[in-house]
């Protein structure tokens, strides 16, 4: 891209207009300086109202000249003259930058001091926690909710279940890459009676009331088509985030139904990146935070809670 | 001169607006001139068809009012909302929708915030994801289909404003989208706002 804003010919015109603008001010406020009849009546009269012909208040008249010399002086040290980019070297965006880096080197270092403390130590860290917390109710509630309890389709963080593993390493690759699950839509290749049976089968999996006949059915399905992911026995796969299939919470909804619904049109479930957006620190004080999230949950020693019907 | 103007009250209109366009002509003009303004960034393309109707729909359904789409270069904004808006992702808007007001957040860097089953709960029922939120439920939106009869109409005529839609992108406008409803075309609409300029500053 040209650096120039604008090419020569915009660039002097603006500037001869400025200029020209200016001068026709200044020459019409000094031309006209003495037309005045001091003490005497303008002869304009609007329904009685008067006006008198005195001359200019001085202040109002130096007021005006000392204007237009500050907008000389400004034209000079701002930019505003076409391409002239002022003697000040101020641009719009420079002074952006220059705050960004002001505030930078003011709190840089307060979240900088604990990106090289590990994750398990931070953890214990009250103040790290706490600005955890703020970080949290920023970047993350709007879909993990503000306790970090999630919601249909949004995961509850503060649970034993971790569809892409809930280590230190791999709970802040989540925040820091985001993460894409994938899964298709069976419709097509179960068509509608491999889907009930599926669903019977995957039931079955979760321990939960199914009938035999279909789930039997549905087992083939579910070793040719879901196995690869979820594993042949529903254990999941967390390199995949491939959840379990043997537990009570479901992130899509536990019911029949729901089950149905993910197998019929597939789920996927999307985590944004936010190593571009917060950058490493605070990835890692988020990650340490989400990690307390879960540990204040095991010492109360809580149910799994129920899903949504 | 003076008395023969204001007793002349047309010559005085004729003036008037002169004056005024001259004013407009210093400082306005220029500006449609600008690099910045009138050359597009890298990789910037028209909306496709289904994200043409879902702008419409944002238009239609007052989402301007409450929703900004311009991120001043501003710490805080930058912070908030990500880089700053530039002129040249927006070459081919007709209209814009910058907003004046915020109400909610500026969406100008919303797309792929969130992922599309979000956007679709929180259109649903806005307080289900952001309990404190005031936003009102968008729930017709997916009941209603988009209106294909008139969707390459809307392209045609974006083309002829200089937008750089083919002939071939008007015909095929409306392939694959007999079943989309309006939600899925204003998701389809916010999944792209912004996404050209990923770096924060």
């Amino acid at each position: 891209m040209n650096n120039a804003i604008l090419s020569s010919g915009w660039s002097w015109f603006v500037i001869i207009g400025t200029f020209g603008s200016l001068l026709y001010f200044f020459l019409l406020l000094y031309l006209n300086r003495n037309i005045s009849n001091p003490g005497k009546t303008t002869g304009h009269d609007y329904d009685g109202i008067e006006e008198y012909d005195n001359p200019l208040p001085a202040w109002w008249f130096w007021g005006f000249l000392i204007s237009i010399l500050f907008a000389i002086g400004y034209l000079i040290y701002y930019p505003g003259l076409g391409n002239f980019a002022g003697i000040g070297g101020w641009s719009q965006v420079g002074a952006l930058e220059e705050s960004q880096e002001a505030a930078d080197a003011r709190y840089g270092p307060l979240f900088a001091q604990y990106g090289a403390v590990p994750i398990d130590e931070l953890v214990e860290d009250v103040t790290a926690m706490r600005m955890g917390r703020r970080l949290f109710a920023t970047n993350c509630a709007v879909c993990h909710g503000a306790a970090g309890t999630g919601s249909e389709g949004f995961p509850n963080l503060g649970d034993a279940l971790w569809h892409w593993g809930g280590s230190a390493d791999q709970i802040k690759a989540s925040i820091a890459s985001g993460r894409n699950a994938m899964m298709p839509a069976w419709e097509t290749p179960l068509q509608e009676a491999g889907v009930k049976e599926v669903t019977e089968y995957v039931m079955q999996l979760a321990g939960r009331e199914a009938d035999p006949a279909l789930a039997a059915a549905g087992q083939a399905h579910y070793t040719l088509y879901c196995a690869a992911c979820h594993g042949a026995d529903g254990s999941g796969q967390p390199m995949l985030g491939a959840p379990s299939l043997n537990e009570e919470v479901w992130l899509y909804g536990n019911s029949k139904l729901r089950i149905e619904q993910s197998i019929r049109h597939g789920r996927n479930g999307r985590m944004p990146a936010f190593t571009e957006r917060l950058g490493a620190d605070k990835v890692h004080i988020l990650s340490a935070y989400v990690m307390s999230l879960r540990q204040d949950d095991d010492e109360d020693g809580d149910e799994p809670e129920e899903t949504e019907q | 001169m003076n008395n023969f103007i204001e007793r002349n009250i047309g010559l005085m209109i004729v003036l008037t607006i002169l004056a005024v366009s001259f004013g407009g002509f210093v400082e306005i003009v220029p500006l449609m001139a600008q690099r910045t303004v009138t050359e597009p960034i890298d990789g910037l393309k028209p909306l496709t068809a289904l994200q043409l109707e879902g702008r419409d729909i944002y238009i239609r359904e007052g989402c301007t009012v409450c929703h900004s789409q311009m991120i001043r270069p501003l710490r805080a904004e930058v912070e908030r909302y990500g880089h700053y808006s530039v002129a040249g992702e927006l070459v081919y808007d007709h209209p814009f929708v910058f907003g004046s007001k915020r109400t909610g957040p500026d969406l100008a860097r919303v797309g792929g915030l969130y992922s599309d089953d979000w956007h679709r709960t929180h259109l649903f029922d806005p307080r289900s994801v952001v309990p404190g939120s005031n936003m009102p439920a968008y729930a017709w939106l997916f009941e209603r289909p988009i209106n294909l009869e008139i969707l390459p109409k809307k392209l045609a005529a974006l083309q002829t404003l200089g937008v750089p839609y083919t002939d071939e992108d008007i015909a095929n406008a409306t392939i694959g989208l007999e079943n989309s409803t309006e939600a899925d075309a204003v998701i389809a609409y916010l999944q792209q706002l912004g996404t050209l300029i990923t770096e924060r500053r």
